[in-house]
């Protein structure tokens, strides 16, 4: 028992504690980091969110980044894994590879992808004038809903590294005599593509896909790095416009209950994807 | 089939059975009551403490000093106060606002430094201490008028005036040579247009503006003073907003059509002030406005290359004038700092005269008799004639507690004019009525 205590302080300590507190916070109208007694308020703050005419378009930004970047991230990260376990000349070198753009911290990533994608100096415009594509430079981040993309395949770029790790590891579990029998049933690459290897690499991919859901449903600092939530409030999530709330106009309560939200948002998700999981389990058993 | 052992079935096996989560909901509900006593951060409650020990600061990275000018004062105030350790932090100017609201509960800075619009919203909830006590009678004689503005709210004062600043007009000498254009023209805003017309036609440059439009303060500044120029204010008497009548709606109508006419960079709109000095000393961009600092900074054959080719002017005027948009900073001691005495010692040293009048060519200093000082002027000879006359004519923007709300309201909607997703009037309309709602007007 006495072993368990440090873990339990490290748990009660960074996860249920501020979990607790955030939510006693989103009771009241808190407007100051300082202490003092504030209205209590209820559950106020979290009617206040639905009545707020700014959260609606950033919950469209977050369910569009959510979407679009999980599903390329997904059908990308299959593709290369397929390609990485097929038996290539100095696959050990491609496998680094492909893991760089994961170990890159995500503030780093942004940057790299803020300069790149500068209109006046960066490296896409200077590609596409080099390849005779295109001469006019073009704003990468310099309309709302193009930024929203830009961002998206710069998180694409980074996170896909490691739907290819789960979905590689995946790879490796299925025994080669499945294929052997799938040729002799005369399967062609293509069907046993979707007989053998996706059926079997379901459970890998349901995990990966709670993870990326998960954590593009949170995204905040890659916006943070390149627009800062612009152009005209294009890419802010709702992440961001809690930190905004919170940190830049003090409303730490509405912004307690803003993340409350987010936090209740991430769980329906993650118990809909292990429910689905374990019933897919359950049928792969019998 | 047979079952494919996978990290999933140990996720599985982990997840929470019904009843073992309805007991963890249970015991976060009663966490909660018991935390529901205390709301809120620590406590505001800082001390004099005895002059001496360590105290931690907190500065930005960009315009007015820079890194080294900071650390080389810092250096030698500890020099003249043996017994005072400073530790500096440096952040973004963007990051600097959300910082010191972060570390405010714990105290971890003793001294911070804070922008003209903060002193509302720190002020009246406690995050700098309020030093009007502390200053002594002859600051505000000797200071600029502008400069004691800076930290002032509610007739209090919360720090200390350190970064007198305002936008200048900059402008390359080798462009308007070479388009024949002569700089008599950049006095109004009307001829600084005219001129960028025959800049964009001579092919010295293909944007020959740019300007500091990203969703950030940034764009605010550049529009206030645009506002000013144009005779706009943001709130009218009764403190309501004003910004969507007259100058207000002229200056977006202005800086739009700028954007329609290709005479601003397109990136305009997703750049900071760090960005129009990178454009400008790239020899990219003709004319620009931005704070003091740039003027040494693209000066310099270092890290520029157009240092040479660099000339400063007043802003322009509009049809109402010409007042600079005031960005001055103050520096403010925490009121959760514990060592109070040893933060104001600093204060008072880094915003000295003297200290100032070293530095003048980062930053010009907030002492209305150094501009008059030859030792000052030979610093920074091309700035300091033109903020003499600058610095007395300065617009403030709103001094009010939710000032960072209304300002993003007003950062949006300014884009959307930009971008030619609203009308200027259907944007700042929208920008007021939700700044109405924000400022309970």
């Amino acid at each position: 028992m006495a072993l368990l205590l440090p873990a339990a302080v490290v748990v009660f300590g960074v996860v249920l504690y501020p979990v607790i507190r955030t939510f006693v916070v989103s009771l009241y109208d808190v407007n100051s980091p300082m202490a003092g007694a504030y209205p209590f308020v209820g559950l106020h703050n979290y009617t206040r969110v639905f009545q707020d005419s700014g959260f609606y378009p950033v919950l469209g930004h977050t369910l569009y980044f959510t979407l679009v970047s999980t599903f390329a991230e997904l059908t990308l990260g299959i593709a290369v894994a397929l390609l990485l376990n097929a038996p290539l000349k100095a696959r050990w070198l491609w496998r680094s590879i492909v893991v760089l753009p994961w170990a890159l911290p995500t503030i780093v990533n942004g940057a790299l992808w803020r300069w790149i994608y500068n209109g006046q100096y960066g490296a896409l415009n200077g590609v596409l004038d080099s390849l005779g594509i295109s001469h006019t430079p073009h704003q990468w981040l310099g309309s709302p809903f193009l930024a929203l993309n830009m961002v998206i395949l710069a998180d694409v770029w980074k996170n896909t590294s490691i739907v290819v790790f789960f979905i590689l590891a995946g790879l490796q579990t299925i025994p080669a005599d499945l294929y052997e029998a799938a040729r002799m049933d005369g399967a062609g690459a293509w069907k046993a593509f979707w007989r053998v290897t996706l059926p079997l690499l379901a459970p890998s991919i349901a995990v990966v896909l709670i993870l990326r859901t998960i954590e593009a449903f949170k995204v905040f600092d890659i916006i943070y790095v390149m627009t800062g939530g612009g152009p005209a409030s294009g890419t802010q999530t709702i992440a961001f416009y809690t930190y905004l709330q919170a940190f830049s106009n003090q409303l730490f309560g509405y912004g307690a209950a803003l993340a409350y939200l987010i936090v209740i948002a991430v769980f329906v998700l993650a118990m809909a994807y292990l429910r689905i999981l374990r019933q897919g389990q359950m049928a792969g058993v019998e | 089939m047979t079952r494919v052992p996978s990290v999933t079935s140990q996720i599985l096996d982990a997840a929470p059975s019904r009843r073992g989560f309805l007991t963890g909901a249970g015991a976060v509900g009663l966490g909660g009551l018991l935390a529901a006593c205390g709301v809120g951060g620590g406590s505001d409650k800082g001390a004099a403490g005895s002059g001496k020990g360590s105290i931690r600061a907190l500065f930005m990275k960009q315009a007015g000093y820079s890194e080294e000018n900071i650390r080389a004062m810092t250096s030698s105030f500890q020099k003249a106060n043996p017994g005072v350790k400073v530790t500096t932090d440096f952040v973004s100017y963007e990051a600097l606002h959300d910082k010191i609201v972060a570390a405010a509960p714990a105290g971890t800075y003793d001294v911070v430094l804070i922008d003209v619009i903060w002193p509302a919203e720190f002020g009246s909830k406690h995050i700098v201490a309020d030093v009007t006590s502390k200053w002594p009678a002859s600051w505000k004689q000797k200071m600029l008028p502008g400069a004691v503005a800076t930290p002032q709210y509610d007739g209090k004062l919360y720090g200390v005036p350190w970064i007198l600043d305002t936008k200048y007009f900059f402008y390359n000498t080798a462009h308007l040579q070479k388009a024949k254009v002569d700089p008599a023209q950049l006095d109004t805003w009307d001829g600084v247009m005219k001129a960028a017309r025959t800049i964009k036609a001579s092919g010295a440059t293909t944007y020959p503006l740019v300007w500091s439009w990203q969703q950030a303060e940034a764009l605010i500044c550049d529009y206030a003073q645009l506002v000013g120029a144009f005779g706009g204010t943001f709130l009218d008497d009764s403190g309501k907003p004003a910004f969507n009548q007259g100058g207000g709606v002229q200056a977006v109508e202005f800086m739009r059509q700028s954007v329609v006419d290709k005479l601003s960079n397109p990136g305009s709109t997703q750049s900071l002030e760090e960005d129009v000095r990178r454009v400008f000393s790239a020899g990219q961009a003709s004319m620009a406005l931005n704070w003091t600092y740039m003027y040494g900074l693209a000066d310099d054959p270092k890290q520029s290359q157009v240092a040479g080719d660099v000339a400063v002017l007043q802003t322009p005027k509009g049809t109402q004038g010409r007042p600079g948009v005031n960005g001055s900073m103050a520096l403010a001691v925490s009121s959760g700092s514990k060592q109070q005495k040893a933060a104001w010692d600093y204060v008072t040293y880094l915003t000295s005269q003297p200290v100032q009048d070293k530095y003048a060519l980062s930053s010009l200093p907030v002492w209305q008799s150094s501009y008059d000082d030859p030792k000052v002027v030979k610093t920074n000879p091309a700035v300091v004639p033109q903020a003499k006359k600058q610095l007395g004519d300065m617009i403030l923007r709103p001094q009010v507690q939710s000032y960072n709300a209304v300002s993003q309201a007003l950062q949006a909607e300014i884009q959307n004019a930009l971008l030619g997703k609203k009308t200027p009037q259907k944007a700042m309309d929208d920008a007021a009525s939700k700044a109405s709602s924000l400022l309970g007007s």
